[in-house]
């Protein structure tokens, strides 16, 4: 017996909103039907993180595992996209004709990541990965007439089956390598005592790869900025946050508790990869003009941050993801949702917002000083969070110094867009016709005000992980 | 919490009086009344500082300490105190920031209610910094305090005000940084926090308490110093980490100026007394030849810039960075004279640079020009403001009678009794000051009134106020510097007892 009510809310939403299709009249009725649901699945999950009772019990053989952390994340996701849903929602029924569509294949995506969330065995973490990952592809294209878009989604569709193809080919290493009985269980991979096995060794790397991939980390990022940068701006919104952190959610809870037991083995690979990361999401985004191409390496940068907790694995590193997903979701959508209103993409294309839009403008900046990390936002705690995992572990001393040297210079890419909304003057912003409603701007301001409270008081978050 | 048990005290006081102030600043619309409420809720604030000095004689601590627990979990708290050093500093905010209001009462800023109420977020960010005992809260203050410093300076400054700005956020953001990894550092080196009936609590805390009796060894007190030392080093600034700091002053708008070179640089210092030297004694006493190093070849270098500048801004600047070098390394020859001379220093240091900032405000709002060369005569123009200048001037070249005198000549001592080359060198600051000073003093007031100078006006009512209270703090301190002393006496003998 278990207990699963966001997967199942958000699967029956999916196809309630691809079926609603037919029947909706008008092109804003499906995003009213997908908050709905959204909020459905948000008060069900609530309800059962915090009495576990499930409206559905359905027998898993175990192949799910529900704990307050998994829970806790999932809201985490919902939250997020109902913000998205909230700030964007008018922009989703400019994409394209088929509106209800969009929602369907978001609440899929959804679905997928609760799977990823919950996973036990090797077998549904592939379900939950390739649910989340195929409607994305759909997404990325859906501006039809524009080739960017087109292009984005073949690139992402090619990269994401080869990396497909990488998590099979380890999952079967794991279950074939096993010493014991063949098992999918990720809780009974066996690891032998001292050094791994040499099947199970290729096996974790084949899945780190695979996982890295998901998470866009160096060296399989390269997909990444096209993708983000071609896909239609609301949908890179989602990507760069909901998706993301789902794929870190599948990252943590595999290598915690398949591989946590050998964590001395593979630490100094992820070590490696976080510093890479780290270093080549933040030079690069130094050099960008578009500020969506500028956000698509920053989301680099920041799965660098994550990246540490994974390498550090204890209490504050698990707090500090959670934390650091909601803190960077909830600052990237509101930042993307603001650039979404932009008519130009380009840094120059903020010069002088602080005038034209006030409340814009402040919002943007604490947005952006979340993601730099400046205390009083919810971006610091998650940054200290992840920090004081890392110099918990204590292995890797230099990791921690070269993660603060690359938050230093992430402050030097955020700022400059403070610096074009405050400092400098334009005529471009003063031109445009905004598309803004008195409810978009006081939405913003309570995200900001969301963001300082946690910033405040991560325990917020935090203490549902103890429930 | 008990409700009962819920009161405010000084620190709170002093941290969330200019916070509410600034907030209402931004709501207010008119010119005039941003401009008095900000004086008025500055003078509040001096208020209620000088009224917790009365309590700190009485002896009556409890209205001086605050302790709410805010991230139990993690053993961070909301706690704050007011010891010596923190009245001190505390006090100097509070009584720079009215003289800053009544300097620039006539000056014009677009936007007056934003330039106004982040001034007083400045405020609120540094009196947090001054009485933070708590490691992050410690570092939340830290940080906040430069954020409204960097908007105002990038909205308000001068011609090249982002990139000066942006250097020097960036600069001091690394600094801060490391010095987080330190925290951290050190976080996970303290002992457990347990209740009254033994139940643990925390497996860490950042309380200062703790801090001072984590264990550490050797080899990592070294490696953490410099992690601490950098981000104070950049603030104060000490050479080589300097570069941000003069072209930051010139192009910050003067009532940042003042703020920055009066009040912020003493946080590094602060943070040197109350974190680095306490937390590290056997680093600091390892590293302390290299530091007073660092800090004598910055004196000599400051000066000897100083006396090449021809913008009367820079050449306060480098004045500033000679001065802070010869506090810092007062600080780390660690004797009771220096230490003692240090804690005056700091207070009066930040006195006499504000006094030299309004006498340059005054004179580019007249003239519209910083150059000295392109100066000259205003001593005929002006015979008030000239006295004012004079008695600045004699002060920043510590002449007796003046308050930097008894600083200075304590921090030499003490220097003296360390190293006596260290001394010898780092006096030469004394003659280079007089070379730089006297010879500005010369070129810009006496001499021919020129074409531009001629239009210069006698100074009018407020900026005499302003320049008054500035040269009677001046005098006052320099004859009887007492009750600084007896201010700073726990800070001082909390030092010294612990490098005994």
């Amino acid at each position: 017996m278990a207990i699963m009510n966001a997967i199942i809310i958000t699967a029956i939403w999916g196809i309630v909103m691809m079926f609603g299709g037919v029947f909706f009249k008008r092109k804003s009725t499906p995003k009213y039907w997908a908050i709905a649901g959204l909020i459905l699945a948000s008060i069900a999950n609530f309800i059962e993180l915090n009495n576990q009772h499930s409206f559905f019990t359905i027998e898993l053989k175990d192949m799910l595992a529900f704990n307050s952390f998994n829970l806790t994340f999932i809201a985490v996701v919902l939250f997020s996209t109902l913000l998205l849903f909230l700030l964007n929602g008018r922009d989703i029924e400019k994409v394209g004709a088929n509106v209800s569509e969009y929602f369907a294949l978001i609440f899929f995506v959804l679905c997928g990541i609760s799977i990823a969330a919950t996973f036990n065995t090797l077998l549904t973490l592939f379900l939950g990965i390739e649910i989340l990952s195929i409607p994305l592809y759909i997404l990325t294209a859906s501006d039809k007439r524009n080739l960017k878009s087109n292009e984005a989604a073949l690139k992402y569709f090619l990269m994401g089956a080869f990396s497909t193809g990488i998590m099979l080919m380890g999952i079967a290493f794991l279950y074939g390598g096993n010493t014991g009985t063949p098992t999918f269980y990720i809780n009974n991979i066996n690891l032998g005592t001292g050094k791994m096995p040499v099947m199970i060794a290729i096996g974790l790397v084949l899945m780190l790869i695979a996982m890295s991939f998901k998470v866009s980390a160096v060296p399989f990022h390269f997909w990444a900025p096209d993708v983000y940068d071609g896909a239609p701006t609301v949908f890179t919104s989602f990507m760069a946050t909901v998706v993301k952190a789902g794929g870190f959610i599948a990252f943590i809870r595999l290598f915690e508790h398949a591989f946590g037991n050998v964590q001395s083995q593979w630490q100094l690979l992820i070590a490696l990869i976080t510093a890479a990361t780290l270093l080549i999401g933040n030079l690069t985004a130094v050099f960008q003009q578009s500020v969506k191409r500028m956000l698509a390496y920053s989301s680099i940068a920041q799965a660098g941050f994550m990246l540490l907790s994974i390498f550090a694995l204890n209490d504050f590193a698990k707090e500090g993801i959670i934390l650091y997903a909601a803190a960077y979701s909830i600052a990237t959508i509101g930042i993307f949702a603001i650039l979404i209103k932009m008519n130009d993409y380009t840094i120059d294309g903020f010069n002088g917002l602080g005038k034209q839009q006030p409340i814009l403008a402040f919002t943007a900046t604490i947005f952006l000083l979340s993601l730099t990390g400046i205390p009083l936002t919810a971006g610091f705690q998650a940054k200290f969070y992840v920090l004081v995992g890392a110099v918990k572990d204590g292995h890797q001393n230099w990791l921690v110094i070269l993660a603060v040297l690359c938050a230093a210079i992430s402050a030097y890419y955020y700022f400059k867009i403070i610096q074009a909304i405050y400092f400098k003057e334009s005529k471009t912003v003063a031109e445009h016709q905004w598309d803004i409603t008195p409810a978009f701007k006081i939405l913003l301001i309570i995200t900001t005000v969301l963001i300082i409270v946690l910033g405040l008081f991560p325990t917020i978050i935090t203490d549902w992980l103890y429930y | 919490m008990d409700p009962q048990n819920i009161s405010i005290t000084f620190p709170h006081a002093l941290i969330f009086f200019p916070l509410l102030a600034g907030l209402i600043t931004f709501l207010l619309k008119k010119n005039a009344a941003v401009k008095y409420w900000a004086l008025i809720s500055s003078f509040i604030t001096l208020g209620i500082s000088a009224f917790s000095l009365y309590y700190a004689d009485n002896k009556a601590l409890s209205g001086l300490a605050f302790n709410y627990e805010w991230l139990k979990h993690i053993g961070a708290s909301f706690s704050v105190a007011l010891d010596g050093v923190g009245r001190l500093l505390t006090l100097l905010t509070a009584i720079s920031f009215p003289i800053i209001f009544i300097a620039t009462h006539k000056n014009e800023f677009k936007n007056s209610n934003i330039f106004y109420g982040l001034l007083l977020l400045t405020q609120a960010g540094l009196m947090g910094v001054f009485v933070a005992t708590d490691a992050l809260l410690f570092y939340f203050f830290w940080e906040l305090a430069i954020i409204p410093v960097y908007f105002l300076c990038s909205q308000w400054g001068g011609e090249k005000r982002i990139q000066a700005t942006f250097k020097f956020f960036i600069y001091t953001f690394t600094g801060s940084l490391l010095m987080l990894v330190g925290i951290i550092y050190m976080y996970q080196h303290t002992s457990p926090i347990h209740d009254i009936a033994g139940n643990l609590i925390s497996a860490h805390s950042f309380a200062l308490t703790y801090f001072y009796s984590a264990q550490l060894t050797f080899i990592e007190q070294n490696w953490l110093f410099w992690l601490f030392f950098i981000a104070f080093a950049v603030k104060m600034p000490i050479f080589p980490f300097h570069t941000w700091q003069p072209d930051t002053y010139e192009q910050s708008p003067t009532a940042v100026t003042m703020v920055l070179s009066g009040i912020m640089v003493k946080m590094g210092l602060l943070g040197v007394i109350r974190w680095l030297l306490p937390m590290f004694p056997l680093a600091v006493v390892k590293f302390d030849y290299l530091v007073i190093g660092l800090a004598v070849i910055g004196i000599v270098y400051a000066s000897l810039l100083a006396i090449r500048q021809d913008d009367l801004k820079r050449l306060v600047a480098y004045s500033s960075i000679a001065h802070i070098g010869l506090m810092a390394a007062g600080l780390f020859a660690l004797k009771q004279i220096g230490v003692e001379g240090v804690m005056v220093q700091m207070f009066n240091h930040g006195i006499n640079i504000i006094g030299f900032w309004i006498v340059i405000d005054l004179i580019e709002k007249q003239l519209g020009v910083r150059k000295i060369s392109q100066l000259g005569g205003l001593a005929h123009k002006a015979p008030i403001l000239t006295i004012m200048l004079v008695v600045i001037a004699f002060a920043n070249i510590a002449l007796p009678l003046t308050n930097a005198f008894v600083g200075e000549f304590m921090m030499f001592s003490g220097l003296f009794q360390f190293n006596i080359w260290f001394a010898v060198v780092a006096m030469l600051s004394v003659i280079l000051a007089a070379v730089y000073t006297l010879a500005m003093v010369q070129k810009v007031f006496y001499g021919q009134v020129n074409a531009i100078t001629t239009i210069f006006k006698e100074i009018s009512l407020n900026e005499r106020i302003a320049l008054s209270i500035v040269v009677v703090a001046i005098f006052l301190a320099g004859v009887y510097p007492q009750p600084l002393f007896n201010l700073t006496k726990d800070s001082v003998a909390d030092i010294i007892t612990r490098f005994k």
